[in-house]
């Protein structure tokens, strides 16, 4: 089982994204955001940083690379696309996912392990977990707040497309304290915090972000 | 060649917390009669000539990439020549 990790100039956790997918048990593929092939994987993660500098907005310049047009339309056919930090930034610009993230309402860089609640453990990304299952990942961000009309919002809690929720305090001032959400199909998750920072005991606060990558696994299996 | 000129804001309903930090350093600096701060962006876009198609595609270029529709409203206007 193949799954692609795109790197765009400035991501940083493309390495460690590879590594997750390797220890979940599956062949990391590393992806150029300059080219239009998706080199036959299974699945993609985009993975966290500062694609071109931030410049403009986070993840505004990365939605036009080449190979996001192959990610969009594949996407749209069902493949599993996972967003992380940047990436959920890169996701909701595409129009992937609703929404948008804006700098932290306090204003500083956050940087902590953060208590998270699993809310959909039915999408590709979560069905190794428990409903409501409470897990503990990184966080790191600068511009996490997420933020959407609140028609918007009550659509996403309504369908169920919450996929985690801030436990122990709103780091970064997001509405309705909402770190990561998924589309109507489940295929599409987009999560501010860092599963892949803690996937194993040598450093980080666990192996809770582990099971964003064996679900996926799981997923692409059943077919 | 002339220039248009697209402007940026965050909508009104939505925090801006850069705006809130250039306020809050306002009465240190001894100015204390400004109610609020908002900060945007200004694009300056030099054509050769302002025609309909020009603006309607500064118009499609302002929308999906210059701003983020869901948090940013923009305006387009013509800058009159020096």
């Amino acid at each position: 089982m193949k799954i692609g990790v795109v790197t765009f100039p400035g991501s940083l956790d493309d390495t460690d994204a590879s590594r997750a997918v390797g220890f979940a048990g599956a062949e990391a593929v590393a992806l150029w955001h300059g080219t239009h092939d998706l080199l036959g994987v299974d699945a993609v993660v985009l993975p966290g940083g500062f694609s071109y500098g931030d410049y403009l907005r986070c993840g505004a310049i990365a939605r036009f690379a080449p190979v996001m047009e192959e990610v969009a339309r594949a996407a749209a056919g069902g493949m599993p696309v996972l967003g992380i930090c940047n990436g959920f930034q890169i996701l909701c610009e595409s129009h992937l996912l609703p929404g948008a993230l804006i700098r932290n309402d306090h204003r500083k860089f956050v940087c902590r392990d953060q208590g998270l609640r699993i809310e959909n453990a039915s999408t590709a990304w979560t069905n190794a977990y428990g409903q409501d299952q409470e897990i503990v990942v990184p966080l790191k961000n600068g511009e996490g707040g997420f933020v959407a009309a609140e028609q918007a919002l009550d659509l996403l809690e309504g369908e169920g497309r919450v996929v985690a929720r801030y436990i122990g305090g709103n780091p970064n001032g997001s509405m309705r304290d909402i770190a990561g959400i998924t589309n109507e199909r489940g295929n599409v998750v987009g999560l501010m915090p860092h599963p892949e920072h803690a996937i194993e005991d040598l450093c980080g606060p666990g192996t809770d972000g582990l099971g964003f990558f064996t679900s996926v696994l799981q997923t692409v299996a059943v077919g | 060649m002339a220039r248009v000129v697209v402007d940026v804001m965050l909508k009104p309903e939505i925090l801006d917390p850069q705006g809130k930090a250039v306020h809050g350093a306002l009465p240190r600096l001894g100015f204390d009669g400004i109610g609020d701060v908002r900060q945007g962006k200004r694009f300056e876009l030099e054509v050769d000539e302002v025609t309909d198609v020009r603006l309607a595609e500064i118009n499609e270029i302002a929308q999906t990439l210059l701003s983020n529709p869901v948090i940013e409203d923009f305006t387009v206007h013509v800058e009159d020549a020096p």
